[in-house]
């Protein structure tokens, strides 16, 4: 045997302290008072009107531009799949190579763009138009979003559809079947892997940013990470910061079971 | 008909892609602090951008610590996973699902997930924190890239080397580690630019005294955008362009010789 199982220590060393002793470090601190007993106000704290207020608008954001996403990268998957350039890779490069920018610098480019002395305002003022208040609405977070994420949403839906087999469409075409019939039966189906693990891509970072809000709101719209964030940072209330986090890694936890039921192969494409 | 509207759809998502960065790279080159008025063409952004010492240290340890966390995480990645093969199988699916998780749990979980055990266990935020952030989320990467690569024919190989009279350690070297490369390189590409992408962790983790790229540009975006910061979005994008490019001319000329070769 090649392997020794003592290989594996350094790694169970860095699971521990890396993962197991942190996240249960949130759980101590998420059920703890300051005063040190136990408690679960910081979890009960969710339900207080500011905190419910996020909460909603982060899953309202977040559901808005996944599926904006979704309808965005769907037909770009499928025009990647039957294209030339698909196959030489070049559009596939063109898709990663914003990624491999910093995302706060592509968040910051919607800044320029949006902002009152910004380029579209100065588009819109040369056109005889008045000027409009583009940035710190929620209109900015959602286009923020979807700017940065579109490619975790492109890159598994095409991951996917390019490995369907042509014989297959066009099985469903000799048996008659219409070309909407095709998409619903057959395309839709085998991408559905590819779609899973891009919704979870999408979905998790869109509902947990506290950046976008911060950078295209204008610290003016408070998503449930910018709570957690201030409870950090600016409160310095590790307790109710790390209730806070339980609750929403409760929703992270109940999405993936969700999304999960749908996707028979178990995650295999989430890299 | 068809084809045109898929061409038209693709430039469509291709501007909506790349307008925003062309117009940071455009103001980057722009005289004037205004981000609408073009008053003439200039460099200074770029010289305000190397003369900083700030921005030359977040670099410097954007760069470092993304090294540092690769190299590390592709050790104990790699040894992980051969160990784990010796492993009963329950064993192993136990330890891969807890590899799983800073992979699928949210960055801002993660980073204060971390921030609390620093501080719980007096470890001075810092360099060194950072450090062993980035490499916490980089293992599960190098696992995952490299474990595919481990199979019974390794192991076949490597009794073979060793019935033909290999010590131990040479069949390690000449067999094993050559059938693992290609996902030991696939798993320090992929650390290496997780980490230089960082932001929610190491804002976490860090101390107050260090920056790398984004944080120094988090806390810029509060007190009002510098152009040295467009100047800084041009060379990285030039950057990332032309490390693809090569990457891509390199994986068609293996393409073109595996298809000769077959």
């Amino acid at each position: 045997m090649a392997s020794k199982k003592r290989f594996a220590v350094p790694f169970i060393i860095w699971i521990i302290a890396g993962t197991v002793i942190p996240l249960a470090s949130i759980a101590y601190y998420g059920f703890s008072s300051r005063s040190g007993g136990f408690t679960f106000a910081n979890i009960m704290a969710m339900f207080q009107h500011d905190h419910m207020q996020a909460l909603g608008l982060s899953l309202l954001l977040a559901v808005i531009s996944t599926v904006i996403c979704l309808i965005l990268a769907f037909p770009m998957a499928m025009i990647l799949r039957e294209s030339k350039w698909g196959k030489q890779g070049f559009l596939i490069f063109v898709i990663i190579l914003p990624m491999w920018m910093n995302f706060l610098l592509r968040t910051m480019a919607w800044q320029v763009l949006l902002e009152r002395q910004g380029v579209i305002n100065a588009v819109i003022t040369a056109m005889g138009l008045p000027r409009q208040e583009l940035m710190n609405t929620p209109g900015a977070i959602v286009l923020g979003m979807v700017y940065d994420f579109l490619p975790f949403m492109i890159l598994p839906i095409y991951n996917t559809v390019s490995k369907i087999d042509n014989h297959l469409i066009e099985a469903a075409y000799d048996l008659g079947a219409s070309k909407a019939m095709t998409y619903a039966k057959v395309i839709i189906p085998l991408s559905v892997p590819g779609i899973v693990s891009g919704i979870t891509m999408v979905f998790i970072p869109a509902l947990t940013t506290f950046v976008i809000s911060n950078m295209l709101g204008g610290g003016k719209i408070n998503l449930i990470g910018n709570i957690i964030e201030q409870e950090f940072t600016v409160n310095s209330n590790w307790y109710l910061g790390s209730g806070l986090s339980l609750v929403m890694m409760v929703f992270i936890i109940a999405s993936m079971l969700l999304l999960q039921k749908f996707d028979k192969t178990g995650g295999q494409n989430l890299i | 008909m068809k084809k045109t509207l898929g061409n038209i759809y693709i430039v469509i998502i291709m501007l909506f892609l790349y307008l925003p960065i062309l117009t940071l790279i455009a103001l980057s080159f722009n005289e004037a602090k205004s981000m609408s008025v073009w008053t003439g063409f200039s460099l200074r952004w770029y010289e305000e951008l190397f003369g900083s010492k700030l921005m030359m240290s977040a670099i410097a340890n954007t760069f470092s610590i993304a090294i540092l966390a690769a190299l590390i995480a592709t050790v104990v990645g790699t040894m992980a996973v051969l160990g784990m093969a010796a492993m009963k199988p329950r064993h192993e699916n136990m330890l891969m699902a807890f590899n799983n998780i800073p992979m699928l749990n949210a960055d801002i979980v993660t980073g204060i997930a971390l921030m609390l055990f620093f501080l719980m266990i007096h470890w001075p935020r810092g360099y060194m924190s950072i450090l062993f952030a980035h490499t916490t989320f980089c293992i599960p990467y190098v696992i995952l890239s490299v474990k595919p690569r481990l199979n019974m024919n390794t192991d076949r190989l490597f009794e073979a080397a060793l019935d033909l009279g290999a010590s131990e350690k040479y069949a390690f070297r000449k067999i094993v580690i050559p059938e693992l490369k290609p996902g030991i390189m696939t798993g320090f590409l992929l650390s290496f630019t997780m980490s230089v992408d960082d932001f929610i962790i190491t804002y976490f983790t860090r101390g107050a005294g260090i920056n790398t790229i984004s944080t120094l540009i988090y806390s810029q975006v509060k007190v009002g955008i510098r152009p040295s910061m467009f100047a800084l979005s041009t060379i990285i994008f030039l950057v990332a362009l032309v490390v693809l490019i090569i990457v891509n001319v390199r994986q068609k000329r293996e393409d073109m010789l595996l298809a000769a070769g077959a």
